[in-house]
């Protein structure tokens, strides 16, 4: 969670990711920005987030990105 | 069969009354029959092309789904197995159906090409001879619409985000339930499948809500959209410029929207009729206070489709991964970030345009549109620091107002490159406003060349306020939903509408009232 959180603030050091909710509905997180995630979690975390994860829900917080990303490792 | 016909109302009625007489369980069957009979009427070579589509995407998505149960069984069986082997059979079971469905999709996707643009030089025509080879364009009837259904629901399948449907009857009513055969909606399997077999009691305010849409489809396409047609078939024919061009955006404008929106109209109408609820396609559009947010209101499901469908997959490819890193890394956060998103916006705007047509002109207008969109997008903290500066101006009724003009206007001068179908003619008309704008036209007559007559114009005009007041009072709910809570207003609304399509519709003998424009040219 701790280097999500990193890769995250990457993008935006202004933000409070550990608590921000909602970060895709108040615009936080733009196109841009979750393209450059998807590419940085898959080298990180060793999983391919597919397209039919980019969905708000998904990328609203840290902890439901995180979600994702353990869903994604679990067999 | 065309909508704006004698047949097909004989034919709903019949289908309706069956599809609400036969026992619970066989209504899906009345439906099959009922889109075997509709699209009966398109031909031969139009059925074979159907056919082969709901075969080839039943084939593809009962292997992908008999070898994702094999996989889930396996993976069962073998719990105690280390998670990296269990991964890795996963990993290979899912390549194996990512082959599948690219062979289904290709196949597909080759099959619509051929027809839409190859078969004008290399076409065939069946006739009493036999058939015959050579630069036969091939007319086939929704073509793109239910290619596309049949797409995105094999790679749903693929993606585990909707069930296999094992009966192949029940398969080929998903692909082809006859209402969206003609310009859609493009569903999805997850959103309307199951609603095709599940029994539909009879409902009063169904088929009351259901024939009031369709009747409201009517009337945006015979009363309003076919009778301005002629004037922007004038304008074209008659290359008028000057201010002639900026009635042809207004004009046209119109056009599209009751032909396009009146036509989802009724296919939306029959579906209710029969209590089935298929997505929305249009919300509102032309309150739209961007370019980005028009593009989520106009034509959704197809909007839907191409950003689920190629922006995303394709945003998320391994090339535009390593190119996002290369870009990032050699290039600045700040282009790295933007280049991969800009090829891949890029690209769908493109495939969209030519899907459209093959022809620059289309390719100008996906170009635009993505222009303006890409360039508001850098444009949004400019937005954003205005609105937070003036937030009472920009709340503001008139500025908001101003927005949706202006977005309108916009797109109205985008959308005009449909017409003329020539790039260079386009941009000559356009700034022909500002060279010889001929503002005296709008008061010598002249208007009143274009095959439109004062009286028929004062019809649009109304017929437009009309829309108007209907968007704007169907807001929070439908109003024909409102209309069924008051009986005597509804069954009035409802004469109304049908006196004013028999009265003042564009119909007749020899007329084709039903060639619409997303049914036939961007078919």
């Amino acid at each position: 969670m701790e280097q999500l959180i990193e890769i995250m603030q990457n993008l935006h050091p202004d933000v409070d990711f550990e608590t921000y909710e909602g970060l895709v509905d108040d615009g936080i997180l733009d196109s841009l920005d979750i393209v450059t995630l998807i590419t940085d979690i898959n080298d990180a975390f060793d999983v391919s987030i597919p397209a039919e994860e980019i969905l708000p829900e998904n990328f609203n917080s840290a902890a439901a990105l995180w979600e994702l990303i353990e869903r994604l490792d679990t067999v | 069969m065309n909508f704006a016909s004698i047949e097909f109302l004989a034919f709903l009625l019949v289908l309706t009354a069956a599809y609400y007489l036969v026992p619970k369980r066989a209504q899906w069957v009345v439906l099959l029959c009922g889109s075997v009979v509709f699209y009966a009427f398109a031909g031969v070579v139009s059925c074979a092309f159907l056919l082969a589509v709901i075969v080839v995407s039943y084939v593809a998505c009962t292997v992908i789904g008999k070898r994702q149960r094999a996989c889930a069984d396996w993976l069962n069986a073998n719990k105690e197995l280390p998670k990296e082997e269990r991964k890795a059979y996963k990993n290979k079971n899912k390549k194996g159906n990512l082959v599948i469905v690219c062979i289904g999709v290709g196949v597909l996707a080759l099959a619509l090409i051929y027809a839409k643009f190859v078969s004008s030089y290399f076409g065939f025509k069946v006739g009493e001879s036999g058939i015959s080879f050579g630069a036969y364009a091939l007319e086939i009837m929704g073509i793109s619409y239910y290619t596309f259904i049949a797409i995105g629901y094999m790679l749903d399948v693929y993606r585990e985000k909707a069930p296999v449907q094992r009966n192949f009857a029940k398969h080929a009513l998903f692909v082809g339930f006859f209402p969206q055969l003609v310009m859609g909606p493009i569903s999805k399997y997850s959103d309307v499948g199951e609603q095709y077999f599940v029994p539909h009691a009879f409902e009063g305010k169904n088929l009351y809500c259901g024939a009031v849409r369709v009747a409201w489809g009517f009337f945006k396409k015979l009363v309003v959209a076919d009778a301005i047609a002629p004037a922007v078939g004038a304008i074209v024919a008659q290359q008028k410029g000057g201010v002639f061009f900026l009635l042809l955006c207004l004009f046209y404008s119109v056009r599209i929207y009751g032909d396009f929106t009146g036509g989802i109209d009724i296919v939306l109408g029959v579906a209710e009729m029969l209590g089935i609820k298929l997505p929305e396609n249009f919300n509102r559009p032309f309150s739209s206070k961007s370019t980005a947010e028009y593009w989520r209101r106009w034509h959704m499901t197809m909007g839907a489709w191409f950003t689920n469908y190629i922006f995303y997959p394709l945003s998320v490819t391994k090339g535009m991964q390593k190119l996002s890193k290369w870009s990032r890394a050699h290039l600045g956060t700040a282009i790295g970030k933007r280049l991969p998103v800009y090829i891949t916006t890029i690209v769908t705007w493109l495939v969209t345009g030519l899907w459209h047509g093959i022809a620059w002109n289309f390719v100008v207008w996906a170009m635009l549109n993505c222009l303006v969109l890409l360039v508001s997008q850098e444009l949004e903290p400019l937005y954003t620091k205005f609105r937070t500066r003036f937030p009472k101006l920009h709340a503001s009724m008139p500025y908001q107002t101003f927005m949706a003009v202006r977005t309108f206007c916009l797109m109205g001068l985008i959308r005009v490159f449909d017409c003329y179908m020539n790039v260079p003619l386009t941009f000559t008309k356009f700034f022909s406003v500002f060279t010889t704008p001929n503002w005296g036209a709008l008061f010598n007559g002249e208007l009143f060349s274009l095959g439109v007559s004062a009286v028929s114009f004062a019809v649009i005009g109304l017929g437009i306020l009309i829309m108007w007041g209907v968007s704007r009072l169907g807001k929070d709910r439908p109003l024909r939903e409102k209309l069924w809570e008051k009986p005597w207003l509804g069954n009035l609304a409802l004469a109304a509408l049908i006196f004013a399509i028999v009265v003042f519709g564009t119909y007749g003998l020899g007329y084709d009232a039903s060639a619409f424009i997303y049914g036939g040219t961007f078919n």
